[in-house]
């Protein structure tokens, strides 16, 4: 039989620092980080998003497509849906397609829940009546009935996403493109997500499944892509593809600092890399993780301390991390090393956030002075990845802050006399 | 590499719809050939503007019904008090407001279609559909301000007591040819807005220009014969004029001007279909 989606030898070769603009912030890091591995002095400003990308895919089958974040992934959803053209080479889709790259696509806060679902259907590249016929089912899966006539600029923004989800839930073609779109709303509300995109799939549909969301990739697919730097490097089965995934992360989690010239200090001492690791590739939520510098001393340092700051996605400050803090400051002599940080439990929400590397001396109460000897500013990127850090298959929203802290939560009802609270879990000490 | 079971045929392939994507699609198919297909989003995307253009706003679509009102009052009392612009037997106020008709459409459709594209940006970097269907939608909120405006025109005949002439059968033709002319400055501004955004600095500054270089302040025969010419050879000005004589039956438009008008308006069509073939491949990554 032909095959439902055939690509050949697809490239895309964009021009970093040209017009081009970077939608998200996903791919201003993947860019920059890119920009970085090849020095700050690149001959060539133009790199390549995706490079002679081959796939064929059945009808019907399940497809995840992995990677890191700037592998091309979404590059290549957008070839695929024409959003943008390729480079380079082909590809042939057979079927009606539709593609999936954001949820609530045109949505207009002026106007309401019903006016916003007949647009966003549309747009999907859903008819008129297809819309009319799906629309109780919509509405009664976005769990909105009561506020259908209302603009949804007086929604919570837990209910726009489900309306929004549940319009493209309810959009059927028969090969569907689909990027991180699940990665949004409640767990409760994704379980359901998952659970309609397997009812999708089981109609015999082909579906393309872009995602971070390992689990979910795990449980929907048939078969899995790897990509790593715009090309496929591992395709198969599920679980073989994700663990090269999970061995290429954590290759790829040493960032060497010698060739950057953005940074301050004296230079009596260098960070030369940066490696992060969790306890087996990649870090998930509540896991341990070490952050290993390796250094180069010129002269011999007494008294430094190093410090880590870890930063959100958007730049904002989180913690800080500073040897003193836990340990007496060290004594360097000349020559290389590495110091390690282990944080025993990352507290940290699924995303990428970002490091600074900062070594001084003085500064304590004992010394006048203070001379930096080096400070990096986003000297590494790392991801963390979802987990049940709870236990109960939840994560508070990132909109709430990146942070999990463990907790217990009690209720005291009809508080007359001590003893008739009941206690239901003890907050720990 | 794949033990499971031979995947299930999905219960609606059919085989015959075939996608080829490759470097020179969007050159090669403009996507008029699945304009069709995509009308219905042409039709929400402009009753989306519609709906959304007078929200929160005191008088909502009185803003329609007032804006040419009162910039009829302005000229009335701007060229006929102060400046003495004869109105050629016509009652002026009533020539002037045949005259916005046309000029506000064109003038409204060409703003908004050249933002189109840089104001559906996030559309447009999400998901498909023929670029071209943005500058086309574009065309509604201003076609629906113009049904308004005749309807208000309608009353001031009637209170003035100016008769359509003869020329109002011809009177779709000239609309049509408005839009077309919209249409066609809209994609090429559309198209260079998305790279050049000076474009969305400079059209509303060009198009208040243009109300002047066209006879709506004023009629035509009021205009000396050297630059009459040079006036007739904007195509809005044949327009304008086909309305006057088809609503108030004024004379009829230089017939030769108009042909040339219309070859004017179909090369800049022509041209701007290329152009924005051209771009739309690219679009996504540059807007």
């Amino acid at each position: 039989m032909d095959p439902a989606i055939r690509v050949v030898e697809l490239s895309k070769q964009y021009t970093v620092g040209g017009p081009r603009r970077y939608d998200t912030f996903r791919d201003l890091v993947a860019a920059r980080a890119r920009f970085r591995r090849r020095g700050s002095t690149m001959e060539a400003n133009r790199i390549w998003a995706l490079r002679d990308v081959s796939l064929e895919i059945a009808p019907g089958e399940i497809i995840g497509i992995v990677g890191r974040n700037g592998a091309g992934k979404s590059t290549l959803l957008k070839i695929l849906s024409r959003i943008t053209v390729p480079t380079k080479g082909h590809a042939e889709i057979r079927g009606v397609v539709g593609s999936l790259l954001e949820v609530g696509t045109g949505f207009h806060p002026e106007l309401t829940g019903r006016e916003n679902v007949f647009i966003n259907g549309a747009i999907l590249g859903m008819t008129q009546r297809e819309i009319r016929q799906k629309f109780d089912e919509i509405v009664a899966f976005a769990e909105v009935e009561r506020f259908i006539d209302t603009p949804i600029k007086r929604y919570s923004s837990g209910m726009s996403v489900r309306l929004a989800f549940s319009v493209a839930a309810h959009f059927e073609p028969e090969v569907l493109l689909v990027d991180e779109v699940l990665s949004v709303g409640d767990q409760e509300f994704q379980r359901r997500c998952l659970g309609r995109v397997r009812e999708i799939s089981e109609g015999g549909r082909t579906v393309l499944f872009v995602s971070h969301n390992l689990a979910a990739v795990s449980s929907l697919c048939t078969r899995a892509f790897l990509l790593e730097r715009g090309s496929v490097t591992a395709e198969g089965r599920v679980d073989a593809v994700l663990h090269r995934y999970a061995d290429s992360v954590r290759q790829h989690t040493t960032t060497l600092l010698g060739d950057r010239r953005d940074r301050r200090g004296n230079g009596h001492l260098r960070f030369t890399a940066v490696t992060v690791e969790g306890p087996a590739g990649p870090i998930h939520v509540g896991d341990p993780m070490t952050v290993a510098l390796d250094y180069v001393a010129e002269v011999e340092c007494r008294g430094v301390e190093v410090a880590l700051s870890f930063h959100g996605p958007l730049g904002e400050p989180l913690f800080r991390c500073a040897s003193r803090a836990s340990a007496p400051s060290f004594d360097i002599s000349p020559g290389s090393g590495t110091v390690t940080c282990s944080i025993p439990e990352l507290p940290l929400l699924p995303a990428n956030y970002s490091i600074n590397v900062f070594a001084h001396i003085g500064g304590d109460a004992l010394t006048t002075t203070f001379d930096i000897l080096d400070w990096v500013q986003d000297a590494t990127i790392f991801e963390v990845f979802e987990s049940d850090y709870f236990g109960s298959g939840q994560l508070p929203p990132k909109s709430h802050g990146y942070f999990v802290v463990r907790q217990a939560w009690s209720l005291d009802e009809g508080l007359t006399s001590g003893t008739s609270s009941a206690t239901v879990s003890e907050a720990p000490a | 590499m794949t033990h499971q079971a031979a995947p299930v045929v999905p219960p609606r392939h059919r085989a015959g719809r075939l996608t080829v994507v490759d470097p020179s699609y969007g050159a090669r198919l403009l996507g008029l050939a699945e304009l069709p297909s995509y009308w219905e989003l042409v039709l929400m995307l402009a009753w989306r503007e519609i709906r959304i253009r007078y929200k929160q706003t005191v008088i909502g679509a009185g803003w329609a019904v007032i804006q040419p009102l009162l910039t009829m009052v302005v000229f009335t009392i701007v060229f006929t008090k102060v400046g003495h612009v004869s109105s050629g037997g016509q009652s002026y106020p009533v020539l002037v407001f045949v005259g916005l008709l046309p000029w506000q459409l064109f003038s409204q459709a060409v703003g908004k279609g050249a933002t189109s594209l840089v104001a559906n940006s996030p559309l447009i970097s999400k998901i498909y559909f023929p670029r071209v269907i943005m500058p086309l939608a574009a065309l509604g909120a201003p076609l629906m301000d113009f049904t308004i405006s005749l309807g208000i025109l309608a009353v001031l005949m009637a209170a003035y007591g100016a008769v359509p002439g003869w020329g109002l059968f011809a009177l779709p033709l000239f609309v049509a040819l408005t839009l077309l002319l919209s249409f066609a400055v809209g994609l090429w501004l559309s198209a260079l807005n998305a790279r050049f955004r000076d474009i969305g600095y400079v059209t509303p500054f060009v198009l208040q220009l243009g109300l002047y270089a066209t006879p709506i302040a004023y009629p035509l025969s009021a205009v000396p014969g050297r630059w009459r010419t040079l006036l007739e050879l904007n195509p809005m000005t044949e327009i304008v004029q086909g309305f006057r004589w088809g609503l108030i039956g004024d004379q009829s438009p230089d017939f030769v001007f108009l042909g040339i008008g219309t070859l004017v308006i179909l090369a800049v069509l022509g041209s701007g279909l290329a152009y924005f073939a051209r771009m739309q491949r690219t679009v996504a990554d540059v807007i």
